[in-house]
Formats: C-alpha cells, structure tokens, sequence
C-alpha cells in the first residue's frame, strides 16, 4: 500500500516535470516574440516622432557644418557643408543635424553611422550635457574596431560641436540603456567632451526663488531644455 | 563586495596600494592610502639612511618596469570583429599575446596574460590584474574591422577629466589619468616601431575612449591590426611576428623611462 502510493506519487510528480519540460520552451518562445513585437513598435513609434521633426521646415536654410569620414582609408574625418532649414531651439536643432549625418554623405563609401541607425531621443541637461539615444542597429552594425568605434563617435561629437554651441559633453545611449561599449571597444559609460566653452544654457538653479522678479530669464531657460514635441 | 586584491609595496616609496573591488563599476574604487605615504616616512626616518640604501640596492629588480600585461580583446561569446573571410579578432590576438609573450620573457619581462583560451573576462577584470601588480605595464591587442590593410596603430585614452582625488582615493573609473603622460610616451615608442615596420601606419601614437584602458591604473595602451577584412588569413598571420618584435622592442625602448608616479592617482596636475 505504502510503496504503492509512492510509486503513484512518483508517477504524477515525473508527469508534472514533463509537461513543463514540453511547456516551458513554449512559453518562452512567446514571451520572447512579445517583447520583441513590442520593441520594434516602440522604437518604431520614437522614430516616426523624432523624424517628423525634420519635416517642418519653416526655417531659413543655413550651412550646417557635418563630419563625416574623409577620403583617404586613415580614419579621419573631413567637414561638409550642408544647407539645412536648421531651428534655433539647440535640441531641435542638434536632432536635425544627427539625422542629417545619419542619413550619410551622397557617397555612402564615407558614412561613419550605420544606415539603420536612427536617433530616438535627444536631450540637452542644464549644465550643457546632452543625451542622445540611439536605436540597437547603431551597436549591432557598426563595424567592430577601436578605429571605427572612434570615428563613429567623433563624428557625432564633432558634428554637434559645430552646429549646437550649448552642448558642452555628450552621453550615448543605445535604446534608452546605458551601455559598457558601443560595439566592443569605445567606451559609452561616461560623457564625451564636445566643447568646453560651450555657451551657458541656463540660469543658475540658486536665483530660481526670485524667478517671479525676473521673468526674462524664465522663458529662455524652460525652453531651452525641455524637449519641445511639436 | 568581491574580494580584496592587493600589491606589494613599492619598495623605495613603501606606499601601499590596495585595490578593492566592490560591486558594479561606478562603486568601484581604488583606494590608494595616502597614510602608506606617512607611515613610509616615518619608516624611513627611523631607520639610518645607509640601511635604506642598502635595501634598494639588495632588491634592484624589484623597482621599475618588469612585469608586462597582455590582454587579448573578446574572447568566449564575443568574437570582436569578424571578417567576410571568417577571420576573428578573438583568435588572432590570442595568437599575437602568444608570440609577444615569448619575446617580452627573452627580454627579461614577467608576462600575465588576462586570457589564455577562448574566455571572455569582465573589462573590469582585465584592468585589475594589471592593477594588481606593480612595476607593470598594460596592452591590449585588438585587430580592427577598417583601416588600411597592413598597418597597425597604438591608442592611449585621450585627456580625461581629472581625478577627485579626496583624501588619496580616486575613482576605479578614473584609474588611467594619473598614468596618461607614461601611457603616451610607451604609445610614442611602439607606434614608431610599427610605423617603421608596417607603411602606412600613423606617425604618433592615437587617441581613442578605449574600455578597458579607462580603468588601468598603469601605462596602458591598445595596440590594433588592420584588418580582419582580409581575405586571406595568412597575410594577417604573417604580420605578427613583426607586430610581436615592433612592440617589443617599444617597450624595451620604454623601459628606462618607467617610474611609478610619486604620489599613486593623485595627477601631478591636479592641484591648482
């Protein structure tokens, strides 16, 4: 009777670890499939925004100076001049001209960006440290390399040097996460300098409690770093 | 908290360094203590100066450079870079650390080795064992995905921002700054070696945000091979010998001018 039971309870206990072994992968599968489905919307859905943004262009065109790769195979980069209707707002004005140096050279030779990359958030803190965030492609397909990793990354630093004067140092991000490396080799877990005599965004936060006696300086400051949707 | 990895003191200086690994990167810190300084003088004045002599000179091998860190890049999941041929980054600098060890070891050097067979440490990992030792140096081999065929570059971190260096302790993060002009100077001696070997390759040693150079609390520098888009594996297998011998020969050339900071990662610069 006593073993009898036993056996029948080691029946049904073997039974039950089955069915999850047979499960288990299943349901994983799912939850994988989910996220992924979702990912893409999300990321599908910052793209479409971040990319709007480029259309409306009441802006009178300017020369935008962009940095991509030079001619010659030494990892250098060369400048170029591009007329764009840039925003005189820096966080829009600094998403135009990354979308515009993702969207690379008419010769695709001299890209430093994978062409799959996009631009999903941009932001510039008060003390002149902006955050861009990057889709995955821009870590999956750059090609892995200390020379390309760095070349990728001057281009962007030096692009926003020239065109966006509030930003004093750059912190990448790839899909919203802080990341080690961006393909193995450059480091992503600090700023990079961009241009140390970058003008002064905003009014020191001490005077904020006498806000109300100088309203000038309010509007300039808000809008400056906030991210504007339209 | 990990566990505690510490170095033998320098011997003239008598300052000790401890390393402690904590947790994630950011609470990572080197303790350097500033009291090692104070005790070490202390030390020093009670002794007689003949007897203090007569220490460094019974122990010469003991200062200066001697023990040499390989570090070959990836490894394990990470193949680095891979090109269309179906050459991998992570097996060729296995093979290049292979032949610069036995060089380095015929010129006298002690060679540590972050990987042997195909693993793939922690970045942070593999800048504590050479913050481990004293009197070392820190390569870390990569082969590139771009670049001119042929030619091989030294990188050394650019400027960083200056340690906050409070009461002898700086940041894990921080670890290259103090060591920065030697970092430059082992790139200039090796870069000029290659350059003379390999035409083509850059004059001065370059600077990149390299990793695992951040966090290397010694001249460190990264050495990269163009490229893994050749077709033929044997063309980048028969560069490493010369790689092997350029780089050796740097470091030889770098040997002389080796010192270990006065005061360890408190930059000379840092004080206004």
């Amino acid at each position: 009777m006593n073993s009898k039971w036993r056996v029948r309870i080691l029946i049904g206990l073997l039974a039950a670890v089955l069915a999850a072994a047979i499960y288990f992968p299943i349901l994983k599968q799912r939850v994988k499939k989910q996220a992924r489905v979702q990912q893409t919307t999300e990321e599908q859905a910052r793209r479409e925004l971040v990319q709007s943004l480029n259309a409306n262009s009441n802006e009178p065109k300017v020369k935008a100076k962009l940095f991509w790769a030079s001619d010659s195979e030494d990892g250098t980069l060369a400048p170029t001049i591009v007329e764009l209707p840039l925003s005189n707002d820096p966080v829009l004005r600094a998403k135009q001209v990354l979308n515009t140096l993702l969207a690379g050279p008419v010769d695709a030779e001299l890209h430093t960006l994978p062409s799959d990359a996009a631009l999903l958030a941009f932001y510039i803190l008060p003390d002149g440290t902006a955050i861009a965030d990057f889709s995955e492609a821009m870590a999956n397909s750059i090609p892995s390399g200390v020379q390309s990793e760095q070349l990728a990354v001057d281009s962007i630093t030096k692009t926003l040097e020239a065109n966006v004067p509030q930003v004093r140092r750059l912190k990448i991000l790839i899909h919203g996460q802080e990341v080690e490396t961006l393909a193995g080799h450059l480091d992503l877990t600090e700023a990079f300098p961009v241009n140390g005599k970058a003008v002064a965004l905003f009014v020191p936060q001490k005077t904020a409690p006498t806000s109300n006696a100088t309203p000038t300086n309010a509007p300039a400051a808000s809008g400056a770093v906030v991210p504007q949707k339209k | 908290m990990h566990g505690i990895a510490w170095s033998c003191p320098r011997a003239s200086f008598g300052i000790l360094l401890i390393v402690l690994r904590m947790s994630r990167l950011l609470s990572k810190t080197i303790l350097i203590l500033a009291g090692a300084v104070l005790t070490g003088s202390l030390v020093a004045r009670s002794q007689n100066p003949a007897q203090g002599l007569a220490q460094n000179s019974a122990s010469p091998s003991r200062s200066g450079l001697n023990i040499v860190v390989l570090d070959p890049a990836h490894g394990g999941t990470d193949p680095g870079a891979r090109g269309t041929g179906g050459i991998r980054e992570s097996d060729i600098v296995l093979d290049l650390a292979a032949q610069l060890k036995r060089n380095l070891e015929s010129q006298g050097f002690q060679v540590m080795q972050t990987r042997t067979t195909n693993e793939n440490p922690s970045f942070d990992d593999r800048s504590a064992l050479a913050n481990a030792q004293t009197g070392a140096i820190f390569l870390t081999l990569h082969v590139s995905s771009t670049g001119l065929a042929g030619t091989v570059r030294a990188y050394t971190m650019p400027d960083m921002p200056i340690a906050q260096a409070s009461g002898g302790l700086i940041p894990w993060d921080q670890a290259q700054v103090a060591y920065l002009p030697l970092s430059r100077k082992l790139g200039d001696a090796i870069q000029g070696e290659l350059t003379q070997r390999f035409k083509g390759s850059p004059a001065n040693v370059q600077t990149a945000f390299i990793r695992q150079l951040r966090t290397t609390a010694a001249p460190a520098i990264a050495i990269e091979i163009s490229s893994v888009s050749m077709q033929d594996k044997a063309n980048l297998d028969r560069m490493l010998p010369g790689v092997a011998d350029a780089v050796v020969r740097g470091v030889v050339a770098f040997r002389p001018s080796y010192v270990t900071p006065a005061v360890p990662g408190v930059p000379p610069r840092a004080r206004p």
